[in-house]
């Protein structure tokens, strides 16, 4: 098989897919906005259900694009898309012209910025974090509060910028569930004294070994879940944080003191996906995710021929669903060539 | 604490203030239980800032109290508010500058659903020129008196008689500030500041050289809650949320609390009264109750104003405790004189007197 394809994006779904394009005998362009490949894994240290460490699976694939018949642009990104009788013309933001015969986008997801739940007080109080700063905590071996002391009771809330009217999101982001029972469980290995509590609206535990993974976070480390939405965070004279949250289940309110709040941010469409479906009007949908051209048969198929979708871009998904997304596009790829290459 | 978190909040909920020519809607309650407040709005408007503000003789309530108790219908609340925008423009103005937040709150709503609902708007100029035969136009600007002070809240701090500070240890003040819920619970994006950190008050108390508190139970309610008032039985409910209020807050030993809102300023001041009678209990230093003016008496006293003008006495917490901090001198005897020097009856049980 030959052909060119640009890939548009370098992280896990883009990777995958230079990568097995490649080994098909097509030329790619691998473009990335920053210097390094891998996306999100960059800053995930261990992996849910099996807490594998994020560096396997970034070795995994840069070894996957270590190919001659992959060029890797990185630190580019793309103002310009035209169709011209089945080629793509695009164009960089260095003024580099790039042409093609076919397009896979891959632009991933942006995790919700947790500042714009503003009571929730990220950014304001020092002891509100995300779970990419708790990862970053975790991989730097330290977890510990601003000032300097290790916290002993920890809350966790999910949905986030999830399944939330308010910020405009709708739909559930799917990992954020397992994510916060990962979590939970390494905080308490970290500091087995400690106490865990998880604010939830419904646990979504839909994945292998996820549902054992809760079990495990209950009967094993004593995990609390706690059915309910926060709905504020403040700070005491003492500068712990105070939450207050709807226990739904016993149909009380509680107020109750924190050492540390973690916030589980959702997914989001990127903003270099939003910025390329303005630019070649490529179809958007609800959730403003690119939107396949079937929900069940063309979840790779845009609405322009020759323009593909892998990974993220088009929903919330874990790695394991988006590197299966991304052989399917490359599938449809290499299908699409077949017929215009002739 | 990272200001610089806020400060992103902040900027995010900024909006279009009018520079000039205000047609001012005064409240209910404000011209009964601290009258001064909205006279100096005027005073320092018109001759102090020299801005054009217009009040029409013909306004009336705008029955927030009665549609929050579910007395008057959305119908009815629609048409006395499209009657004031009627008179705005019969006046020839067309910004509109509003004293009581439930009043400001109810505009927003009320406008808000004419956006949404094109429906609703073409039914109340019907009943408008039906009843009165009036019609109106849309502001095109609403703010709330509170804005627009902040708005010249520079410029009052260069004009500045006394600062926020604490004379005796050169100390600012320690300012609680509480904006009432439907200033921007409602909608964030009619509030400055939005409604989780605002920044209405904290920005006039900070340019004036006082530090805003936070405290736990800083989005409290203060403890009017229409119903939790209005209906006797529930009471208590107003009562307790106004301690819990204040239990929250006295650790940080405040010197004052400043208010935006009507009913808030009431309740957190005559609430005191209450529970001192009812429990003993006060929140201020020294056995003392906290003072709670609103943003017009504040202005007033760092302008320089004599706190009777600014009717401080008014209120059933005195400011005494307050004005010696700022090193403001006064005469209490004066407190209930009229103007010419006639002794009026003096209130009995104030409390910080």
């Amino acid at each position: 098989m030959s052909g060119d394809v640009i890939v548009i994006g370098g992280g896990t779904a883009g990777m995958e897919t230079s990568g097995q394009l490649a080994n098909a005998g097509c030329m790619v362009t691998l473009v990335e906005k920053e210097e390094q490949t891998g996306g999100h894994i960059n800053n995930w240290y261990h992996l849910f259900p099996d807490r594998r460490n994020g560096s396997e699976v970034i070795d995994y694939l840069n070894n996957k694009i270590n190919s001659d018949n992959i060029t890797l642009l990185k630190g580019i990104t793309i103002d310009h898309i035209e169709k011209h009788k089945n080629r793509f013309i695009v164009k960089t933001n260095q003024g580099k012209e790039l042409n093609a015969d076919a397009i896979i986008i891959a632009t991933g997801f942006d995790l919700f910025r947790s500042e714009r739940k503003e009571e929730y007080g990220y950014g304001i109080y020092d002891n509100v974090i995300t779970s990419v700063d708790l990862e970053m905590k975790f991989r730097s071996g330290s977890l510990k509060m601003n000032n300097g002391e290790s916290p002993k009771r920890i809350g966790i809330v999910h949905c986030v910028g999830s399944r939330d009217e308010k910020t405009g999101n709708l739909y559930c982001s799917k990992l954020c569930c397992v994510t916060a029972v990962k979590q939970a469980i390494e905080i308490k290995e970290y500091l087995p004294d400690s106490r865990v509590f998880c604010f939830y609206m419904d646990m979504r535990m839909g994945g292998a070994l996820y549902e054992e993974l809760y079990m495990e976070s209950q009967e094993k480390y004593g995990v609390n879940f706690i059915r309910g939405k926060v709905s504020e965070v403040g700070e005491s004279i003492n500068h712990s944080l105070i939450i207050k949250v709807e226990d739904t289940l016993v149909g009380r309110p509680l107020k109750m003191e924190l050492d540390m709040l973690v916030l589980m941010a959702g997914m989001e469409m990127s903003e270099g996906g939003r910025k390329i479906a303005e630019m070649s009007s490529l179809k958007t949908g609800e959730n403003r995710f690119f939107q396949g051209r079937d929900n069940h048969f063309g979840s790779n198929l845009s609405n322009i021929d020759g323009v593909f979708y892998a990974g993220t871009c088009t929903a919330p998904m874990n790695i394991t669903e988006t590197i299966s997304h991304a052989r399917s596009a490359v599938s449809e790829v290499l299908d699409y060539l077949k017929v215009f290459r002739k | 604490m990272n200001s610089e978190g806020k400060k992103r909040i902040w900027s995010d909920y900024q909006k279009e203030i009018a520079d000039d020519h205000f047609f001012y809607v005064r409240s209910c309650i404000r011209q009964s239980f601290f009258p001064g407040s909205e006279q100096f709005f005027l005073n320092l408007m018109r001759n102090i800032l020299g801005k054009d503000v217009y009040e029409n003789p013909a306004h009336t309530t705008c029955t927030g109290i009665g549609y929050h108790s579910d007395i008057v219908p959305s119908a009815t609340i629609m048409t006395v508010i499209a009657r004031h925008f009627a008179l705005m423009k019969e006046s020839g103005y067309k910004n509109i500058a509003v004293s009581c937040v439930t009043s400001f709150g109810l505009y927003t709503e009320i406008l808000e659903t004419w956006k949404h609902f094109p429906e609703e708007l073409a039914k109340t100029r019907e009943y408008l020129f039906k009843a009165t035969g009036r019609e109106f136009d849309i502001p095109e600007n609403v703010a709330h008196s509170s804005d627009i002070i902040y708005k010249f809240r520079n410029e009052i701090a260069l004009k500045a008689k006394n600062l926020l500070v604490n004379i005796k240890t050169g100390e600012p003040l320690r300012i609680v500030e509480h904006i009432g819920c439907h200033y921007a619970k409602m909608f964030p994006k009619s509030g400055l500041g939005g409604a989780e950190f605002p920044n209405v008050l904290s920005g006039m108390a900070e340019a004036w050289g006082g530090e805003v508190i936070d405290y736990p139970e800083r989005r409290h309610c203060c403890g009017f809650g229409f119903r939790q008032y209005l209906v006797q039985a529930n009471r208590g409910y107003s009562v307790s949320n106004t301690a819990k209020k204040f239990t929250s807050m006295k650790p940080y030993k405040p010197d004052m609390v400043l208010t935006n809102c009507p009913g808030c300023n009431m309740f957190m001041d005559k609430w005191q009264y209450t529970i001192k009678e009812m429990e003993g209990e006060t929140y201020g230093e020294n056995g003392d109750s906290i003072p709670i003016l609103t943003y017009e008496e504040l202005a007033g006293l760092v302008l320089g104003f004599s706190p009777w003008d600014l009717g401080l006495q008014y209120h059933m917490v005195q400011s005494e405790p307050l004005l010696r901090k700022l090193g403001i001198e006064f005469d209490s005897t004066d407190k209930f004189k009229t103007k010419d020097g006639r002794q009026m009856p003096v209130p009995q049980n104030l409390i910080n007197s």
